[in-house]
């Protein structure tokens, strides 16, 4: 398989058992903040590209920690720091296992994905990148994958080129050849975008990056929560995300990075924790993943990681992927009855994830999020931190749904009969 | 909800939506600034031609949210061949009524209809946009200062 030839979107290809499918509305019961409403109404919660919700294990979990078992990791020598220690290291590995079997010393808990994304630039980058070196982009960036990168080229004369992106919203991979010089050092490419949904070929562009000597990280801020990823089957050096979009604590992200080249790394933040001895005049580094961890880490956002994942385990990704395909189909359907509508990213599911970028030619996305909020239904509106592809998409500002587990065909009706009502309400009805 | 939703987009907000004062192109003018709602993505653009310290002719073309927008049109209404100072004062009062303060005692004519705003904390933005890219144009001539970008961030 070369790219840029047509080719048919693993729905799902990595773990294989049938699971069961799971019924959304026995998922919301799990989610406490189902039993409110906003504004007198139900809340149907459409945002989930930006944060999900939290079922009550993880809720629990952090609680369970400030309660019973608080203290600091890695040095006390006594009962609960011994058990919160277990329960932070014990953590790492479920991560490192879920993502496809990685060494746990690879898995650095970070803040969140920008963070990741950020120690790569910095310890990573500011080391192997020099001037006239490549860094190969494409143009469905979030400015987490972007800005970083673009310092990281003004700061070393480095050049950035971007992988373009089609009307329909895919990657133009056509002179991906070209894009992806020899002499790139570093392809960062999105496995999922967070405005067009699109599923990009990251394992065949992380493969041409190797065969020109480039590494490759892949954002999968959007794409790990979503569907199933095996890190090793990519085969990127380096993968980031947040726990907090897949239904873990905020203030918790991860940085996936090939022992090797964690390894030849320097420290990114430099403090406590992470050394190894300190003299007056020096000091040597702890190692992986520690290296990376300075200072006292959020350790209860990093417990309660778990017990997310252990409910995405539960439902199996695949029918999680299988679920927001259906929903995401669904939707599609019924925004292309609405005339005003225009639909940004590709029609096709098998090919995207269930984030969903529209606008109305009457009506600014940010009234629309006014009116939708007064019904109860929270959706995105703005540029979703990817400002050039607005650009690029002729538009300021679009609106955005996005689904998860717990939202249901009903979610969906209520929604584009908000859209309807939006209309009405502007005298376009 | 629905009646905040009503007070909000009133009909004189809707109209200065439809139909925006002062969108219009002003050679060379006295006073120029740009400013963005990074949030939303909204842009505007305000200039204003002075004779000698009264505002004579003024253009705001914005691309933005109703809101933004008409408010935008309202201030180009307002502070037409008014001075600096009352233009200050104009925008405090504003302010003010957007964010639910009392305003001081003055005739605001379809300013008024901005108060629906203050019921909508995540659209007082919106209504400010305009406002802010004014006084910091203003600010910039008086203190002789190049005029930066605003944002409402």
């Amino acid at each position: 398989m070369r790219i840029g030839e047509k080719k048919e979107q693993p729905v799902a290809g990595i773990r294989t058992e049938t699971a069961l499918s799971f019924n959304p509305n026995k998922v919301k019961g799990d989610f406490p903040i189902f039993a409110r409403q906003v504004h007198g109404k139900r809340l149907v919660y459409l945002d989930n590209a930006a944060t999900t919700q939290k079922p009550d294990s993880v809720i629990k979990c952090l609680e369970d920690y400030y309660r019973n078992y608080n203290a600091n990791v890695h040095r006390g020598l006594h009962a609960l720091a011994e058990e919160a220690t277990a329960a932070m290291e014990a953590s790492r590995a479920k991560v490192a296992s879920y993502i496809g079997g990685v060494k746990a010393q690879e898995i650095i808990f970070t803040r969140n994905a920008t963070e990741a994304i950020n120690i790569v630039a910095y310890s990573w980058g500011r080391k192997r990148v020099k001037r006239g070196d490549v860094i190969v982009l494409t143009e469905m960036e979030h400015h987490a994958n972007l800005v970083p990168w673009i310092i990281l080229a003004r700061e070393t004369g480095a050049e950035l080129r971007y992988i373009p992106i089609t009307d329909e919203g895919y990657l133009n991979l056509d002179s991906i050849g070209k894009i992806i010089a020899p002499g790139t050092k570093l392809v960062a490419v999105t496995q999922m975008s967070n405005v067009l949904g699109t599923i990009n070929p990251v394992k065949e562009i992380v493969a041409l990056a190797h065969e020109r000597g480039a590494a490759a990280l892949v954002d999968a801020a959007q794409s790990i929560p979503h569907m199933p990823v095996d890190v090793k089957e990519l085969d990127a050096d380096f993968v980031a995300f947040s726990a907090h979009k897949m239904l873990g604590p905020t203030g918790i992200g991860i940085l996936y990075g090939r022992e090797r080249l964690l390894d030849a790394m320097e420290p990114f933040i430099y403090g406590g924790e992470m050394i190894r001895e300190v003299r007056y005049d020096s000091a040597t580094w702890n190692e992986l993943p520690w290296k990376f961890e300075a200072g006292t880490p959020n350790i209860a956002g990093a417990i309660a990681f778990a017990p997310a994942l252990d409910y995405l385990t539960g439902l199996g990704m695949e029918n999680v992927r299988r679920h927001e395909m259906e929903l995401t189909s669904y939707a599609l359907g019924r925004l292309s009855q609405c005339n005003s509508i225009r639909v940004f990213g590709p029609r096709s599911v098998e090919d995207r994830g269930g984030a969903i970028a529209f606008i109305d030619k009457d009506i600014h996305p940010h009234d629309l999020a006014t009116i939708l909020d007064s019904q109860g239904i929270a959706i995105r509106a703005g540029h979703h931190c990817a400002q050039p592809l607005m650009r690029k998409l002729g538009v300021t500002a679009t609106a955005r749904a996005s689904f998860y587990i717990y939202n249901t065909k009903e979610d969906v009706d209520t929604l584009i009969e908000a859209l309807e009502a939006a209309r009405r309400f502007f005298g376009h009805g | 909800m629905a009646e905040a939703l009503d007070l909000l987009y009133r009909d004189i907000v809707m109209d200065h939506f439809r139909n925006p004062r002062g969108r219009k192109q002003l050679a060379e003018p006295d006073i120029r600034n740009q400013g963005q709602n990074p949030v939303c993505g909204d842009e505007i653009s305000v200039a204003i031609k002075l004779d000698e310290d009264i505002v004579e002719d003024i253009s705001v073309e914005c691309m933005g949210c109703t809101i933004s927008v008409a408010s935008g049109s309202m201030l180009a209404e307002a502070i037409k061949g008014k001075s600096l100072g009352q233009v200050k004062v104009i925008a405090s009062a504003v302010k003010a009524l957007i964010k639910g303060e009392t305003p001081p005692e003055m005739e605001m004519g379809d300013l008024e209809a901005l108060a629906g705003v203050k019921n909508f904390p995540v659209r007082i933005k919106c209504a400010l946009l305009s406002w802010t890219t004014l006084i910091d144009g203003i600010e910039a001539l008086e203190s002789g200062k190049p005029v930066r970008l605003t944002s409402t961030e």
